[in-house]
C-alpha cells in the first residue's frame, strides 16, 4: 500500500487518510532496490551526487597531466608513465594524448560532473522535497535517467583504456576532425564510444528533465503557488526546460555526425583531401555542425550556472538572515536568461566565415544577456546589505559564487562582442572566462549546495575546520590560476597547445605556466580534502540533532532528520507563506516556516 | 620507491588535517559551542576582508608583472582602433568590477552577525530594481553600437586596390599562394591535389592559375601600408589563421572560403625597432585545434616596403614553372605569365 502512495503520481493528497502508513512504513526494502535500483528520488540524487564526484576526480586529474606538460614541456615526470603507461612513456606526455586528454576533461566536467553532478543531484534531492512532493512525478523514469547516466559513464570510461585512446577532437569534437579516423587518432573509436556515450546521456538528461518539469508544475504540495516556491526550484524549473528543449538539438547534431563517420553521407564534409587522397564528400558544410553544437552548447552553460544561482539565492538569504532581496526580479531575469540562452549561440562562431550581419544580430542579443546577470547580481548584494550574516561553510561559497560570476561575468562582456571577439577569439582569454564562471563559480554553487544539504543528504554534517580550509585554497587558487590567463588570452596565446617553445610571441608565458600548473595541482589536492570530508563524515560526521540546522524556512527541513522514501510521515504539510519570510515568530525565532499560518491580518508577501 | 614515498607522504597529510578538523569539532562543542561560533565568525570576516585587500593588491602585482609580455602596438591600421576599443571595455569593465567586488566584501564584513543588530526585512523595492536594470541595458548598448560599427568595417569588403594573398591551412602547416602579374587567383580543385606536384589542386586549364606562386614554407610577405586581403581555405579539417599582432582571425574551413583584411602599419624591420627585439617576426598561429600537430602549426608574415616586396617577388618561380619544369623555362615572373600562358592554348 506504501508504495502505491509513494509512487502514483499526486496520490498523495488523494490518499491523505492512508498517510499514517509512513509512520511504520520502514519495513525492509532490500539492499538492492533501497540503494542501487532505487526509486527514492533522495538515493537517486546521492548516487547522480557520488557518480559526479567520482568523474570530478577524473577530470581534474587530467587537467593535472596536461599542466604537468604546459608548465614544464621540457621535463618528464616518471610518475606520468605509471598512470598513463605507453601515452607517457619516458614520463613525457604524447601529444596525441595530450589532446586526449583536454577533450576527456572538458565532456567530462561539462556534461558527467557540471550537468549530471550538479543538476542531477539537487533536481533529485531538492525538488520533491521543496515543493512539498512525496517523489518524482514518475520515479521510475528518475531511476532511469540516473542508470542511462551511468552506461553513458561505462562507455566514456571504457574510451579511456582502449588502443587508439579516447576521442581527441576537444569537448565540441567538431567535424572533419572528428569525422575522419585519417585526421586523428582519437577520431577512431574513442570517437565513436564517445558518441555512444553522449547519446546515451542526451537520453539520460531528458528523463530526468522531463521528470523535474511535470514535477514541479504538478506535484507541488497544497498552498505550495509557484510565487512562493524557493529559488532554488525556479533555478532547476529552468535548468530543465533548457535541457529539455536544448539537448535534442544536440543529439540530432550527433546523429549525423554518426551517419558521415559510418555510411559514407557528407552533412558535414566537403573538399577534404586528405591521407593522400580526396574524399568523395561534397556539399556539405563542417559549419553546420557547429550551429547544432551550440544550440545545445550555450544553452548548457546556463544548464551549468542557473542550479548555482538558485542555491546561491537561497543560501544566502538564510545565512545573511533576510529574505532574498527582489524575489520576482530574480525569477524574470531567470525568464530573461532562460529565453535569452537559446538566441545567443552563434556567439562561439563569429569567426568561422558566419555572415558578420548575422554575427552582430548575436553581439546584440549577447550583450543582452548581461541585463539579467546585473540585475542577479545587485540583488544578492542587497541581500547581503544590513543582514545579520552568518559564515557558515556553505555561505562562504555563496559569497565565492558572487565573486566569480562578476569576474567570470565581465569578461563575457568582451567575448560576446564580436569586434573584440574578432582577437580574442580561441585564446587563453577564453580558457580564463569560461573557466571562473561556468567552471570555478557553478562548482562554488555547487560545494555551497552540498555544503548546505548535507544534513538532509545524510543526517551528518561536514566537517567545518575542513570546509573552511577548503573553500580558501579553492578560491585563492582559482583567481591565481584564472586571472593572469587573462593576460596570456590577450597577448593572443591560442588555446590548446601542447607546447609554445617555439613561438616568439607565446613563449615569453613560460615562468607563468609553471606557476599556474603548479597552483592548479595544489588546489587539486585541496578538492581531494574535500573529497576526504565528504566520504568520511557520512559516517563519522556529526550527527544533525535538530530538525532545521541553519533556521530555513523551507519545507525540506520539515522533513525528518533522516526522511524515509516518502519524505513526510503522516501528512505532507500545507503551505501558507513564501519560501523567505525571515521575520521575528513571535518566540523567539528570526523566520517563519512555510508551514506557518499567517497570523490574522498578516498580508502574505 | 620515491613515487609510493610520495603517495604515503599524501595520505598522511589528509589524515592530518581530516584529525585536526575532528580536533577541532570536538573542542568546539567541549567549548561553548555559542561563543566559538561567534569567534569563528568573525574570524572569517576578517578573512573575507583580507582575501579583497590581497586580491586587489595581487591584480596589480600580476599587472606589473605581466604588462610587459603582452603583444606590441598593433601592426595593424585596424587594429589601433581595435586596441582603442578593447581598453574602453576594459574600464568600463574594470570600474565595475571593483565597485562590485567591494561592495560584496564590505557587506560581508560590515554585516557580520552580531546579537546587537536583527537583519532588516527588506523584500524588494522596485525603484532600485529598475535603476540597476536600465543602468547595464545602456551601458550594453553603447558597448554594442562601437563594438558593431568596428565589426561592420572589418568585415565589409577591403578597401580598392588592396592586395591578395591566398592562405590554406592543412595538417600541419600553411600553403601561401600569390595571384601573380595578372592579379587574379586561378580555379583550384580539391580532386587535383597531388601532394608531389600540387599541393593546392590549381586547375591548369584555367590560365590564371599559371602565374600563380606558391609557398610551401609558410612565410608570407605582404606590403606595408597597403591594404591585404586573405582569402582563407583548407584542405583538410577546420583550421584558423591566427593573426595576433594584427588583432584578428578567421577559421579556415574545408569547403568554403573566407577572407579577412587589414593594412599593416609598420614593416617587421620597423617593429625589430619598436619591440627592441632584433629576432622579432609576425606569426600566423592556428587557433582552431586540428589534430595532434596543432600546436606546431606555424607561419610566419613578412611586411615589407614595395621596393623589398618586388626584389623578393622576383626571384619566386610560379608554381607551373615549379612543377612543369620540361614546360616552362625558368625566367622572371613578369615575363612568365605571357610565356607559360602559350603551351596551354597549344594543348
Amino acid at each position: 500500500m506504501s508504495d502505491v502512495i509513494i509512487q502514483g503520481p499526486n496520490v498523495a493528497h488523494a490518499h491523505a487518510g492512508h498517510a499514517d502508513h509512513h509512520d511504520h512504513d520502514h519495513h525492509e526494502q532490500h539492499f538492492i532496490t533501497k540503494y542501487i535500483f532505487s526509486q527514492d528520488h533522495k538515493v537517486i540524487g546521492k548516487q547522480f551526487l557520488v557518480t559526479g564526484i567520482i568523474w570530478a576526480i577524473i577530470g581534474a586529474l587530467f587537467s593535472v597531466f596536461f599542466r604537468l606538460q604546459l608548465g614544464f614541456p621540457n621535463d618528464t615526470f616518471p610518475i606520468m608513465e605509471k598512470f598513463l603507461g605507453e601515452w607517457a612513456k619516458g614520463g613525457k606526455l604524447n601529444p596525441e594524448f595530450y589532446y586526449a586528454l583536454v577533450t576527456m576533461h572538458g565532456t567530462i566536467l561539462v556534461f558527467f560532473v557540471l550537468t549530471a553532478g550538479l543538476s542531477g543531484t539537487f533536481a533529485n534531492i531538492l525538488i520533491p522535497l521543496q515543493i512539498g512532493a512525496r517523489d518524482m512525478a514518475s520515479p521510475f523514469m528518475n531511476m532511469l535517467s540516473y542508470w542511462f547516466f551511468f552506461i553513458s559513464s561505462v562507455f566514456m570510461f571504457v574510451s579511456l583504456f582502449i588502443q587508439t585512446g579516447p576521442a581527441s577532437g576537444g569537448w565540441t569534437t567538431y567535424p572533419p576532425l572528428s569525422a575522419l579516423k585519417e585526421a586523428s587518432m582519437g577520431s577512431g573509436l574513442g570517437m565513436d564510444l564517445w558518441l555512444i556515450s553522449m547519446a546515451l546521456f542526451v537520453v539520460s538528461s531528458l528523463l530526468g528533465g522531463l521528470n523535474y518539469i511535470a514535477t514541479i508544475l504538478n506535484m507541488r504540495t497544497k498552498g505550495m503557488t509557484m510565487t512562493r516556491l524557493p529559488l532554488t526550484i525556479w533555478a532547476l524549473f529552468f535548468t530543465a526546460v533548457l535541457g529539455v528543449l536544448s539537448f535534442p538539438v544536440l543529439f540530432s547534431g550527433f546523429v549525423l555526425l554518426i551517419f558521415d563517420r559510418n555510411f559514407g553521407t557528407s552533412f558535414y564534409l566537403s573538399e577534404i583531401f586528405i591521407g593522400g587522397k580526396a574524399l568523395p564528400h561534397i556539399g556539405g558544410s563542417a559549419i553546420l555542425y557547429q550551429h547544432l553544437f551550440w544550440f545545445l552548447g550555450h544553452p548548457e552553460v546556463y544548464i551549468i550556472m542557473l542550479p548555482g544561482m538558485g542555491m546561491a539565492s537561497e543560501i544566502l538569504s538564510c545565512n545573511s538572515r533576510k529574505p532574498i532581496f527582489g524575489y520576482f526580479a530574480m525569477i524574470i531575469s531567470l525568464t530573461g536568461i532562460a529565453v535569452l540562452a537559446f538566441l545567443v549561440w552563434a556567439h562561439h562562431m563569429f569567426v568561422t566565415g558566419m555572415s558578420p550581419f548575422l554575427g552582430s544580430i548575436f553581439v546584440l542579443l549577447t550583450l543582452l544577456i548581461a541585463v539579467p546577470s546585473a540585475v542577479k547580481v545587485f540583488n544578492w548584494l542587497t541581500t547581503m546589505w544590513k543582514g545579520n550574516i552568518r559564515f557558515n561553510v556553505p555561505m562562504l561559497f555563496a559569497i565565492g559564487f558572487v565573486s566569480l560570476f562578476i569576474s567570470g561575468g565581465l569578461t563575457g562582456i568582451f567575448l560576446g562582442n564580436s569586434a573584440l571577439d574578432y582577437h580574442l577569439h580561441d585564446t587563453y582569454f577564453v580558457v580564463a572566462h569560461f573557466h571562473i564562471v561556468m567552471g570555478v563559480s557553478a562548482f562554488f554553487g555547487m560545494f555551497a549546495g552540498i555544503y548546505h544539504w548535507y544534513p538532509k543528504m545524510f543526517g551528518r554534517f561536514l566537517n567545518p575546520t575542513m570546509g573552511y580550509i577548503h573553500f580558501f585554497i579553492t578560491i585563492i587558487g582559482a583567481y591565481l590560476i584564472f586571472w593572469p590567463m587573462h593576460y596570456e588570452g590577450i597577448a593572443g596565446m591560442p588555446r590548446r597547445y601542447y607546447d609554445y617553445s617555439a613561438w616568439t610571441s607565446f613563449n615569453k608565458f613560460e615562468g607563468l605556466n609553471a606557476f599556474i600548473s603548479i597552483v592548479a595541482i595544489a588546489v587539486f589536492f585541496g578538492q581531494l580534502l574535500f573529497v576526504v570530508n565528504f566520504f568520511a563524515s557520512i559516517w563519522r560526521g556529526r550527527k544533525v540533532t535538530t530538525q532545521n540546522p541553519w533556521g530555513s524556512p523551507t519545507l525540506e527541513w520539515t522533513t525528518p532528520i533522516r526522511p524515509g522514501h516518502g519524505n513526510w510521515p503522516g501528512e505532507i504539510p500545507e503551505v501558507h507563506r513564501w519560501a523567505y519570510d525571515y521575520k521575528d515568530d513571535g518566540n523567539g525565532n528570526d523566520f517563519i516556516t512555510q508551514t506557518t499560518p499567517l497570523k490574522p491580518g498578516e498580508e502574505s508577501h | 620507491m620515491s613515487g609510493t614515498l610520495t603517495i604515503v607522504l599524501i595520505l598522511l597529510v589528509f589524515i592530518i588535517v581530516y584529525q585536526i578538523g575532528k580536533a577541532s569539532e570536538y573542542a568546539t562543542i567541549l567549548r561553548d559551542e555559542a561563543k566559538v561560533n561567534k569567534q569563528t565568525n568573525r574570524l572569517m570576516a576578517w578573512l573575507l576582508i583580507a582575501f579583497f585587500v590581497f586580491g586587489i593588491w595581487g591584480i596589480w602585482e600580476c599587472h606589473q608583472a605581466l604588462k610587459g609580455r603582452l603583444l606590441p602596438p598593433s601592426g595593424s591600421v585596424e587594429g589601433v582602433e581595435y586596441d582603442a576599443m578593447f581598453e574602453a571595455t576594459m574600464w568600463v569593465t574594470g570600474i565595475v568590477f571593483l565597485a562590485t567586488q567591494a561592495i560584496l566584501f564590505w557587506f560581508a564584513y560590515r554585516y557580520q552577525a552580531s546579537d546587537k543588530r536583527t537583519a532588516f526585512f527588506f523584500a524588494h523595492n522596485n525603484k532600485l530594481e529598475i535603476i540597476w536594470t536600465t543602468i547595464p541595458a545602456i551601458a550594453m548598448a553603447a558597448l554594442v553600437a562601437i563594438g558593431l560599427k568596428y565589426w561592420f568595417k572589418v568585415t565589409d569588403d577591403a578597401p580598392k586596390g588592396h592586395a591578395v594573398v591566398e592562405i590554406v591551412g592543412k595538417q600541419f602547416n600553411w600553403l601561401i599562394r600569390y595571384p601573380g602579374a595578372d592579379g587574379a587567383l586561378g580555379a583550384r580543385d580539391f580532386r587535383k591535389i597531388d601532394d608531389a606536384n600540387n599541393v593546392l589542386g590549381l586547375d591548369w586549364a584555367d590560365n590564371k592559375t599559371k602565374d600563380d606562386i606558391v609557398a610551401q614554407n609558410g612565410e608570407m610577405h605582404i606590403v606595408v601600408n597597403r591594404p591585404v586581403k586573405l582569402v582563407i581555405g583548407s584542405r583538410d579539417v577546420i583550421h584558423d589563421v591566427g593573426l595576433p599582432h594584427f588583432r584578428m582571425k578567421m577559421d579556415a574551413v574545408p569547403g568554403i572560403s573566407t577572407t579577412l583584411w587589414f593594412t599593416p602599419r609598420y614593416t617587421t624591420k620597423q617593429m625589430q625597432e619598436i619591440t627592441h627585439d632584433p629576432n622579432f617576426v609576425y606569426e600566423i598561429s592556428c587557433d582552431q585545434m586540428c589534430g595532434k600537430g596543432h600546436y606546431s602549426m606555424r607561419g610566419t608574415i613578412v611586411v615589407e616596403t614595395q621596393a623589398e616586396y618586388d626584389k623578393w617577388l622576383a626571384g619566386q618561380k610560379t608554381y607551373y614553372a615549379e612543377t612543369h619544369p620540361e614546360a616552362a623555362p625558368a625566367a622572371p615572373v613578369t615575363e612568365a605569365v605571357a610565356d607559360t600562358a602559350k603551351p596551354v592554348v597549344s594543348k
